[in-house]
């Protein structure tokens, strides 16, 4: 995988190497992971790389929810709705969340250091309430673990 | 890889690459004829039977093949695939490797979700020991010519790309809609090519197969379901969790084992039916009460209402949006749902909303449109003390669906 590739000439940091349309996504989650989403310029370069439409590459970003063409948090907490997360009190946890936050769901807190989301069923179910804390699946959380998770995040 | 789970088949004890090797011993023809012998259905909902796929990818003539493992279980209530992918991450690619020796592929995916990336450093080190051990790369285990690899490809939050077509879209690098089917992903998978797509359990269901025998594997489970499912509980019971039972076992029985008493219903997932006491007899099965193997328990005191408008509105965010009756039937369903729950559903309005819904299962493209009817259909057909229709006629009430 660590081959010079047309997508490391974006930036050093990326190591993608399929340049066939199959590293298109790959190459867009590498993006994401290292600048938090993904920009005009980067679809712009990535489009060149991979000789296609611009468009292309925006449909396919923005087809993919862990994919984002615009800014947010350094983190993003996503918080999982699924039926049983539901009735574990997701919904308790969420308003913590919000509440030592200081934003509502789907905001990024203003130091652009946090982003509250929902998101589908994680896989979490036995773990009620459950979310997903950048790529780590945190279970079981309480009301008082919440401002604990978040002190967690540098 | 020592097991610390319990089960007749997919949990019970096997020696490190000991499916391979039989596999190997046996050559293509055995090993195939085993697993279409052994009657073992697909596990990730739809059970069609692997023996076929794989019999129809190793007669295939091609240049190139692919074997493709679906680990994007994103149907509400399940987390079995989480369980094999962290605790038996070995015999799973045990079982694409010995898919790929059948059917002549060179080359394996293994389509992670999104979700599940904090598996990857795990993943990658069991792959990086397996290429040390021979079972993976060159010439596996001697066997010259018998060349395999995995890859593996992280999905990025669409429940869509679970639906193979939706999949194979998503690992060619496009968005994740499914396509028509035919042509399959047998003949016409990965770039074109033949491809063998299986579930995560369905995999760790072979080298079980090849090394302990199809007559075996057929002693459990009912007839026309052979072998073992995991089922991922959850819910108001006392033990959530991940459980291998044998096809047949019924509600009632599998209640108990996960510790739920006075509950209302049992609902397999989203997609699948939700029942009330009066059905705990059913038997779990493909013949009966199918699941992906997601289970999820009602207590005496949920609405059910709620529970088909979380399951429509989860659904509502998922639909793809190419095909119309999905795309635009979610909404419409939903709505009425809202005003079934307002009491203010007039009673031939709902039965436009059934055949809307029958519309939506025959005319949905993929399979996510086909079944997203089925939580309104069963819930409000099995749950009819739970709302109260409006007696105006449907004339007299103006909608904006």
């Amino acid at each position: 995988m660590a081959k010079e590739c047309a997508v490391s000439k974006l930036d050093k940091g990326f190591l993608v190497c399929d340049e066939t349309r199959s590293g298109l996504i790959p190459a867009l989650q590498e993006i994401q992971d290292k600048k938090g989403y993904i920009s005009d310029n980067d679809m712009q370069a990535v489009a060149d790389k991979f000789g296609i439409h611009p468009v292309e590459v925006y449909s396919v970003a923005t087809f993919y929810s862990f994919l984002t063409t615009r800014k947010r948090g350094r983190h993003v907490i996503r918080i999982s709705e699924c039926i049983s997360n539901t009735m574990a009190g997701s919904r308790k946890i969420e308003k913590e969340f919000e509440k030592a936050l200081g934003i509502k769901i789907s905001e990024t807190t203003k130091n652009n250091k946090i982003t509250l989301e929902r998101t589908g069923c994680i896989g979490m179910c036995d773990k009620a309430p459950a979310a997903m804390i950048d790529d780590a699946l945190v279970g079981n959380i309480t009301v008082a673990k919440v401002r604990e998770i978040i002190k967690s995040l540098k | 890889m020592q097991s610390k789970r319990e089960g007749a088949v997919i949990f019970s004890g096997i020696e490190k690459y000991a499916g391979i090797k039989q596999a190997l011993e046996m050559g293509r023809k055995e090993v195939l004829s085993e697993v279409r012998d052994s009657g073992l259905r697909g596990r990730g909902g739809a059970g069609f039977p692997a023996g076929v796929k794989w019999n129809l990818v190793a007669a295939a003539q091609s240049e190139k093949k692919f074997v493709v493992c679906n680990a994007d279980e994103g149907e509400p209530g399940t987390f079995k695939d989480r369980i094999i992918l962290t605790e038996y991450p070995g015999l799973m690619f045990e079982g694409m490797i010995i898919a790929a020796f059948v059917s002549g592929a060179e080359k394996g995916f293994l389509y992670l979700r999104g979700e599940y990336k904090s598996f990857l450093p795990l993943l990658n080190r069991v792959l990086g020991q397996m290429r040390k051990d021979g079972v993976l790369g060159k010439n596996i285990l001697g066997k010259k010519g018998f060349n395999f690899d995995i890859e593996i490809r992280l999905g990025s939050g669409a429940y869509v790309c679970g639906e193979e077509t939706g999949l194979i879209e998503s690992l060619e690098g496009n968005r994740g809609e499914p396509r028509n089917r035919p042509p399959f992903p047998v003949n016409t998978g990965y770039n074109g090519f033949p491809t063998v797509l299986n579930n995560v359990e369905t995999f760790i269901n072979i080298p079980h197969i090849v090394k302990k025998g199809a007559e075996w594997f057929k002693s459990f489970g009912t007839e026309k379901s052979a072998g073992t499912k995991l089922l991922s509980v959850s819910g108001d019971c006392k033990n959530p969790g991940v459980y291998e039972v044998e096809y047949g076992i019924t509600i009632k029985e599998l209640l108990k084992i996960a510790g739920a008493t006075e509950v209302k219903a049992v609902s397999a997932g989203a997609s699948g039916e939700c029942i009330s006491v009066s059905q705990f007899n059913r038997k779990i099965c493909f013949e009966d009460f199918s699941t992906g193997g997601s289970l999820i328990v009602f207590g005496k005191n949920r609405t059910m209402i709620d529970v088909a408008e979380n399951f429509l509105k989860f659904f509502k965010d998922e639909s793809c949006g190419q095909c119309t009756p999905c795309r635009e039937g979610i909404p419409v369903l939903l709505e009425g749902l809202i005003l079934i729950k307002k009491g203010e559903c007039p009673k031939d309005y709902l039965d436009d909303l059934f055949s809307l819904s029958e519309t939506m299962q025959l005319a949905s493209k993929c399979g996510l449109g086909q079944s997203s009817p089925n939580p309104f259909v069963s819930i409000i057909n099995n749950f009819k003390s739970e709302y109260k229709l409006s007696k105006i006629a449907k004339k007299e009430k103006v909608f904006n669906g």
